[in-house]
């Protein structure tokens, strides 16, 4: 059962991420991009973590991806003929080869180390929120300020840089 | 049950389409919209091993960049618009003002 959600999920990303890259109206390659995302939380809940699905369908799929729109609506934008790069095949060939030769590493490879202490009895008895605050709050806390304090740089500096310039005769008749 | 490089290599695709789009879209919007793909791809890593070799770190660094992309998205956004408003082009190849 896991294994058909797995796939769904996986191909279903997938296709959206393509979609996205590859067609040719900005608000259509958001759509693609909800898809996409809301696939990808979904492979999230297959892996235990919940507290991540959340976050993603809240902070991804909620909030990032309505500025995204938000944006290109307010902008108007038209679709112009050109809009991949002139020697894209250039790109594209090679970056094929390339990661069909890594696909093909990565699963005959097998991935081991060094286990840790979050078991997925013990993540699954008192919750993956619980698990991931208690780890949060502890071990990564000066992390946690720091993201804290890099989101408030980050609004005041959209703020800044969106605001409408004064004209500069304006200033000087004061 | 799903091997760990399923997931592998779930975001090794991703990662490769989303960089692809970075190198073939001219469109400043869709560029950042590829490196969102690519930070997905990131994050699904990062689950994956955190399940498999249950650590709980993989999980909170998932988080802190899902909290990056937020700032990146929002920087972005608020770049393109100053762009736009002085020269009606959000094409990456016609934004050569910084270029000597």
């Amino acid at each position: 059962m896991v294994v058909v959600f797995f796939s769904y999920f996986a191909f279903a990303s997938i296709a959206a991420a393509v979609l996205t890259v590859a067609l040719r109206h900005p608000v259509h390659c958001g759509l693609a991009l909800l898809a996409l995302l809301v696939h990808v939380s979904g492979l999230f809940i297959l892996l235990n973590a919940e507290f991540i699905w959340a976050m993603q369908v809240i902070a991804y799929a909620g909030a990032i991806l309505v500025l995204y729109l938000f944006v290109l609506m307010l902008m108007n934008l038209k679709t112009d003929d050109r809009y991949f790069h002139s020697s894209y095949l250039y790109f594209l060939v090679p970056a094929v080869i390339g990661s069909l030769y890594v696909l093909a590493l990565l699963v005959r490879s097998p991935f081991g180390g060094a286990k840790g202490d979050a078991t997925t009895a013990a993540v699954l008895q008192d919750g993956d929120t619980h698990a991931v605050g208690i780890k949060m709050f502890s071990d990564y806390l000066l992390q946690f300020e720091i993201i804290g304090v890099f989101l408030l740089g980050a609004v005041i500096g959209a703020i800044v840089l969106a605001k409408t310039p004064k004209p500069i005769a304006d200033k000087r008749g004061e | 049950m799903v091997p760990l490089s399923a997931y592998i290599a779930v975001g090794a695709v991703l990662f490769i389409t989303g960089m692809l789009g970075v190198l073939i879209r001219r469109n400043f919007i869709i560029v950042l919209m590829s490196v969102e793909i690519m930070l997905n791809a990131a994050n699904i890593n990062l689950v994956a091993f955190s399940y498999y070799l249950e650590s709980m770190a993989g999980q909170l660094v998932a988080l802190f960049i899902i909290a990056i992309a937020a700032g990146e998205a929002a920087i972005g956004l608020a770049i393109i618009i100053v762009v736009f408003r002085g020269k009606i082009s959000t094409n990456v190849d016609e934004m050569n003002l910084l270029k000597w």
